[in-house]
């Protein structure tokens, strides 16, 4: 079934509203999860997100692609059962190339401007999780796939 | 600050906190209106306790279980009953009740009161909740208050009540409701005064009962009625009731008792107060600046104003339309007992003859033009069966939920659902029709020689086997149609058959001694005359959820006559070469069958576009609608064609069951519904099967495909695929 314009708007809306997705990798040491800034490119199709060469999560990426991003609306209210909206993007996440770059850095420096300087620093790198399914949960059990064509 | 105010102390400052009805009544007073003394418990204690207990968020959880606008009417009266249920079962907080019991012990003692809704919104001018918040008449003592304090906040989320919300676009998340306590006054008439008829702007209306107000309000009494003139207040006409009875405060309620003679005899009211009650209607009206409806009583002699409230304009558009007709789907007992009467004496026979009659007309030797009128003759019979079944089938549907608001108020089970236990001991056609196929597929399960031949279609047409079907195919034709039976359904219905007899027997799942001990602890709560309207209730409950099954097989016996005629015709135009026949509307097959050059319109082709973003269901929201957990392969139906290739253990998906289709069920290990309610066919034989069932789940066979393997667990109301 197609995805609905309705979806989308609100899969937009979430990610323009919600600055911060926890990002769960896997490495040596097993599972490990950090809170990122991030960014969703135009097309939906990709999460942006930026980290220093020398964490862990970069670490856990360079030997394991396949990562998930959590981005969710929640309030800490109890109201959050009904309200909050919580999507898991998985897919394999990678620096991106010089190509893409200066475009892909102009759509996170949109979002976060405050990390330019971050971002300019020769040892930080700008990742994109190339998405292949998101899993959009609701109304606290209401769950679908989202399917993503790269 | 206390949540408790006198009426006396109110003012405007505290509207949001008071409500409309207790600052209306203030106002009265401040103005020298007589109203019956009271309080106002603010909306503060309604937040207190959804607050402290957490039903804030619980309610909020059930409201939101699905979009709003996706809710059927069914699905509101469920979710607003499993809500009103949180209420009954969840106590006031020590402390709030501490704090609010010393104001009524104080104020009236054991005095009898009346305990009334006072949303903030209601009664304004332009929006009017009159008749959706519960009021409770006859109370005594603080705990009893308490009790119904309780029941007067749950009725914030009836259904009635929700679907005005929804209409006007009014916030429910922050609703918030206060209710006022009374003294009752014990009137010797009552009444309601509209400053002006709704039918004639220059004329108003006064109508009065002998007794209570309450069976006017409810409708159960007829009032006399007075038509005056607006300007000069001159009684224009007097049109005196069918005076027989009234509702008279008795024990700790209120109740319906026949009229002596001499009362029935003579008006409520004489012409003099006639003219008092709509003095006073017009003080209210200066007072608010607005036309008002004023509810009145005449107590010891003394008329009293008990509420005033603006006369508000119906809102406009079909929308109304529809709010009506649902709201007249709340009957009361002495409605649905007459209702009921009509339909098992009157409706259902001529139901059934009408389609006799039918199945007596030999379509074959009919001209072209005879089918056509033919047809047309059939396509008429069944649109209006069709609104006989809306307008009195599905109205007494309400017996059952009458009988689980007096069940849930008096037992305060757990579980809002216990009652349809307490229904299921009834004898319904579908699970006769059922009991008779397998019986036919025991025979096959019993006998491999006769399966096997069976199977290969050789079987002799004299067997018992064979015996047995033809008699089930004159009791109740093609299952899934009611009749037209020809060669390909006898053998779609022996493929079905077989595909029974690989499994063993399903038996209804009736639990007999678990409905007989509840149905004892139920009447066990009422005595004497109590106990015998209970009892009543209880019969009238099963009529209700017994014919809210079988008035659609009556109902697909007439469909099935109008199919078998279009099917006639449609052969007829394929015979002749024309394309497409197979889905031909019954006015096209009329139409090309009286026209030989009539072209049906052609249907929109879809056109498929690479989908870059491909949804896929997970986990799917609905309601719990039969307890148990199941795994299988989904088969969805979307035609009457799917039910014959329905295999054993698998999952039955579809838009809407009615019972034309259940016959599948004994083969399927769980059902999930798109059309959502608890006591709609797929819930009401899936619990007699012990089938796990969700109903309500949006979109349900656009996302799930047949052979998924899904889970349906019924007891969280969710179906996973996996």
């Amino acid at each position: 079934m197609e995805v609905n314009e309705e979806l989308t708007m609100r899969l937009r809306e979430l990610f323009r509203t919600q600055g911060l997705a926890v990002l769960s990798t896997h490495g040596e040491g097993g599972p490990y999860a950090s809170l990122v800034g991030f960014a969703a490119t135009e097309d939906l199709k990709g999460l942006l997100f930026a980290t220093s060469r020398s964490t862990r999560k970069y670490a856990n990426l360079m030997g394991e692609s396949h990562a998930a991003m959590l981005v969710d609306s929640r309030s800490n209210q109890d109201s959050d059962f009904h309200n909050a909206i919580a999507v898991t993007a998985t897919g394999k996440a990678e620096e991106v190339t010089e190509t893409d770059r200066d475009a892909l850095l102009k759509v996170y420096l949109g979002k976060h401007p405050h990390l330019a300087e971050f971002v300019g620093a020769p040892t930080c790198a700008l990742l994109r999780l190339a998405v292949d399914t998101y899993y959009v949960v609701e109304r606290f059990q209401h769950v679908v796939e989202i399917h993503v064509n790269q | 600050m206390t949540s408790v105010l006198d009426l006396h102390d109110i003012d405007e400052g505290q509207a949001e906190r008071v409500g409309g009805k207790a600052l209306a009544l203030a106002k009265m007073i401040q103005h020298g209106i007589a109203v019956p003394s009271g309080i106002c418990i603010a909306t503060d204690a309604y937040d207190d306790y959804v607050g402290q207990t957490g039903l804030r968020e619980r309610i909020l959880l059930e409201i939101n279980r699905k979009d709003f606008r996706e809710m059927r009417w069914e699905e509101m009266w469920d979710a607003s009953l499993r809500i009103r249920n949180m209420f009954i079962t969840t106590p006031i907080p020590r402390p709030l009740a501490e704090s609010l019991e010393p104001h009524i012990t104080s104020r009236f003692a054991s005095r009898p009161v009346v305990v009334r809704s006072s949303a903030p919104g209601e009664d304004a001018a332009k929006t009017s909740f009159a008749g959706l918040h519960e009021s409770y008449v006859n109370v005594r003592g603080a705990e009893e208050v308490l009790d119904r304090l309780k029941l007067v906040w749950a009725s914030l989320w009836s259904d009635g009540a929700l679907l005005y919300r929804q209409e006007l676009s009014l916030d429910v998340e922050t609703s918030r409701m206060a209710v006022v306590v009374q003294e009752l006054l014990s009137g010797e008439c009552s009444g309601v005064a509209f400053c002006r008829s709704p039918n004639e702007a220059t004329q108003a209306v006064i109508e009065a009962v002998h007794g209570l107000n309450q069976g006017l309000v409810d409708g159960t009494v007829e009032p006399d009625r007075w038509v005056l003139d607006r300007e000069s207040g001159r009684i224009i006409s007097h049109q005196p009731a069918n005076r027989l009875q009234a509702v008279l405060p008795v024990g700790d309620g209120v109740e319906l008792k026949p009229l002596s003679e001499a009362q029935a005899s003579r008006p409520p009211l004489c012409d003099r107060q006639v003219a008092e009650v709509y003095t006073l209607a017009r003080r209210c009206e200066a007072l608010f600046g607005a036309e008002q409806d004023v509810e009145w009583t005449v107590a010891g002699g003394t008329l009293t104003a008990l509420q005033s409230r603006a006369i508000t304009t119906p809102v406009a558009g079909r929308g109304d339309e529809d709010r009506r007709w649902y709201l007249s789907l709340r009957r009361s007992f002495d409605n649905l007992r007459a209702l009921r009467t009509r339909i098992e004496d009157e409706l259902i026979p001529r139901m059934i003859e009408e389609a006799d009659r039918l199945s007596q007309v030999d379509l074959a030797p009919l001209e072209n033009g005879a089918l056509a009128d033919e047809i047309e003759a059939r396509a008429v019979a069944h649109h209006t069966w069709v609104g006989v079944y809306w307008d009195e089938f599905i109205p007494f549907a309400h017996g059952a939920r009458l009988f689980g608001q007096v069940y849930n108020d008096t037992v305060r089970p757990s579980d809002p659902y216990e009652f349809v236990d307490l229904l299921r001991d009834t004898e319904m056609v579908s699970l006769e029709r059922n009991r008779r196929l397998e019986d036919l597929a025991g025979q096959l399960r019993a006998d491999a020689r006769l399966a096997e031949r069976a199977r290969l279609g050789t079987i002799d047409q004299e067997t018992p086997f064979m015996r047995g079907l033809r008699a089930f195919l004159d009791a109740f034709g093609d299952p899934s149609r009611g009749a037209a039976v020809e060669e390909r359904t006898r053998e779609r219905l022996i493929s079905l058959l077989l595909e029974m007899a690989r499994r063993p027997r399903t038996a209804s799942d009736a639990p007999a001694k678990r409905t007989e001990s509840l149905v004892e602890a139920f009447l066990s709560r009422f005595q004497g005359e109590e106990r015998t309207r209970a009892v009543e209730l209880l019969e009238l409950a099963r009529a209700s959820y017994r014919l809210r099954d079988d008035d659609n097989i009556y109902l697909g016996r007439v469909e099935a006559q109008l199919q078998a005629a279009a099917d006639e015709g449609r052969a007829r135009l394929a015979a002749r070469g024309m394309a497409g026949t197979g889905h031909l509307d019954p006015q096209d097959v009329i139409a090309a069958l009286r026209d030989p050059t009539f072209a049906p319109k052609p249907g929109g082709s879809v056109q498929e576009r690479r989908r870059e973003f491909q949804l896929e269901p997970r986990q799917l929201t609905g309601q719990p609608a039969g307890p148990g957990v199941a795994t299988g392969k989904a088969r969805v139906i979307r035609g009457r064609a799917d039910l014959f290739e329905f295999k054993a253990d698998e999952v039955l998906v579809c838009d809407a069951i009615d019972p034309n289709m259940t016959f599948v069920v004994p083969l399927a290990t769980a059902i999930v519904e798109r059309r959502g309610g608890m006591l709609i066919h797929g819930a009401i034989i899936a619990r007699e099967y012990g089938r796990p069932c969700v109903t309500g789940v949006p979109d349900a066979v656009d996302l799930i495909r047949t052979g998924d393997r899904v889970t349906v667990d019924g007891y969280l109301g969710i179906v996973v695929v996996s």
